[in-house]
Formats: structure tokens, sequence, C-alpha cells
């Protein structure tokens, strides 16, 4: 009789509380950070580099995650200690601004020219359809008007 | 109709082949301090950039060392040559503290929590400062860890040292650079 009672009161506690579960920031792992950062010493991101920095690097991301860390945190914690250069994007600056430019570049050139081939190609239908239609010579004509007649007996 | 469809695929090339050009060029170090220095030039320091102070707050450059000599000590402390020479840069400042001058680390790539472990493990009396990414010794044409580069009183680069400094190096160095006036 009791647990009947607190049963809906439960359902709504869990109720309020799985938002917020949900709605939580997951703990950071060390495997899914490393291909998001970058080996500042090796060029390369941490998941293929061996150096020193690179286990130095590891080694702080270790920390930050043994504390809890959410991924995000352990982003700023790095770009805080080492830089933007740290995280595996480019810059939007300098050199490294052709990285984000060229891909929006070529995708505009894809789109240009798939926009420009729709556009020759519905000119092009038409066209055809109406070359393709040559008119009945008369004795044709005059067969299939008997036959059309044929089957309206 | 061809000529026209030209223009834009050539222009695409030049750009290609512009950018390629840049990138390949703009990965060599800069060996302008080298050539000056190893001719007895004196040069300005590459940068007048300042940059966080290890273990405080705010931050330094070189410009707060006016009138002294600075021996300018690039070091991590996951660098093992780097870690051989704290001792000797360490000794360097005790001597260049007692005669106008000091050594100024620039601690690079590394954390703050593991490089001031390793301030306390070599006992290091030296100013630093942080060079989180190496954006700045990049500037000085750095190659590798560690290097030092010795500004005279007057500001100017007198000497540069691509590999760790040794007790003879420093001897034959320093001292002339502390026996000019400012």
């Amino acid at each position: 009789m009791m647990l009947r009672r607190l049963l809906p009161l439960a359902l709504l506690v869990l109720a309020l509380l799985a938002p917020a579960a949900l709605g939580a920031a997951p703990r950071a792992s060390l495997t899914d950070s490393e291909d998001e950062v970058m080996c500042l010493e090796c060029g390369t991101a941490l998941n293929v580099s061996n150096s020193a920095v690179a286990d130095q690097e590891r080694e702080f991301i270790a920390e930050l995650i043994a504390q809890g860390k959410s991924k995000q945190q352990v982003k700023a914690a790095l770009v805080e200690e080492y830089g933007p250069r740290v995280l595996a994007e480019p810059s939007d600056d300098g050199f490294e601004l052709t990285a984000w430019l060229v891909p929006l570049l070529a995708a505009a050139a894809a789109l240009g020219l798939v926009a420009f081939t729709a556009g020759r190609w519905r000119r092009a239908r038409p066209a055809a359809a109406d070359a393709g239609d040559p008119a009945l010579d008369v004795d044709d004509e005059r067969r299939l008007d008997a036959e059309l007649a044929a089957f309206d007996r | 109709m061809r000529s026209r469809a030209y223009l834009p695929v050539t222009i695409a090339a030049a750009l290609l082949i512009g950018l390629l050009a840049y990138g390949l060029t703009s990965t060599g170090a800069d060996t302008t301090l080298d050539a000056a220095t190893a001719s007895g030039e004196r040069v300005a320091p590459p940068t007048q950039g300042s940059l966080p102070v290890l273990g405080g707050q705010g931050t330094g450059s070189l410009a707060d060392y006016k009138g002294k000599v600075v021996l300018v000590n690039v070091w991590a402390s996951w660098c093992e040559p780097c870690r051989d020479e704290l001792p000797l840069i360490e000794k360097a400042h005790e001597m260049l503290a007692q005669r106008g001058g000091t050594v100024l680390g620039i601690d690079v790539k590394e954390n703050s929590g593991a490089a001031l472990e390793a301030i306390e493990e070599f006992g290091l009396s030296f100013p630093n400062l942080r060079d989180r990414d190496g954006g700045y010794v990049r500037e000085w044409g750095q190659t590798g860890y560690p290097e030092s580069y010795v500004i005279d009183r007057k500001g100017r680069v007198a000497a540069v040292r691509r590999l760790p400094v040794t007790q003879r190096w420093l001897d034959e160095t320093l001292p002339p650079l502390l026996d000019e006036p400012a």
C-alpha cells in the first residue's frame, strides 16, 4: 500500500532528474581527446605522436580527466596552457585561413558547376523533345486513321 | 567558348602553385641572426613582444632588462639536453646577477605546472617567461632545444647558441659584454 503511494512520487523525481542527467557534459576520455589535440613540437595529432612533448601533453590531459573535467573543459585548459594551436583545427588567420577557405570555395564551385550543368540540361531537353517528334507522311497518316477507325467499330 | 574556359583554369592553377610555394618557403628557419652574429655584427632582437610570466601575473619582455646583459635561454622540462644544461645556466645567472646581468628563461611548449616543478627541482632563481606554442622563439630562428641568445647592454643581440651552452662558451661570450658600458 505504502509502495503504491510512493510510486508516483518516485516517477516524478525520476522525470525531473532525467533531463539534467542527459544534459550533463560527459566526462572526457584520453582516447577521445587525443585525435583532436596536436603535439606542438611534432605537428601531428597526439594519437600518432610519441615525442616527449606529446607524453607531457597526454599526462596533462590525464590529470584533467582524473579531476572529472568534460571534453570541452579539457580543451579549454589545453588552450589556456599551450595556446590555440594545440587544438587540431586551423586558426582563422594567415596561411591557415586557406584550410577553411579552400573547402568552402571548392563546395561553392561544385554547386555552381551543378547549377550550370542542370540549367544547360533543362534548356536542351525541350528542344530535343520538339526536334524528336517528326510529322507523319500522308500515307502513314491515312493508315493510322484507318486503324483507329477500326478500333472504334 | 574554349578560350573563355582557359582563363579561370589558368588563374586557379596559378593560385594553387603560389599557395604551395608560400607553404614551402614559410616553413624554413630564419638564419638572419646567425649570419649577423657570426660576422660580429650586433642586431636588434627579432621581436620586442612580451610573454606571460611563468608562475606569476602579467607579462614580461626583454625591454624590462634594459641596460643589462641578458642570457636568454630557451628550455623545456621535457627536453633532456635542456635538463642537462639547466645547472650551468643557473650558475651563469648567479655570476651575471653580481655584475649587472641576468638569465631570462623562455619556457616553451609545456604547461606551467610541469615547468614550475622543474624550476623547483633544479633550484632555478632566474626569471622565466612562457612561450606557450613556440611562436616567440620561432621569430628568433629557433631550430631546436636548448638555445641561448646573448643581449648586450644596448639591447642588441650579440651572440646566438643553437646548442647547449658550455662553460667555455659562457666564459668567452659573457665577460667581454659585461665590461661594456651601458
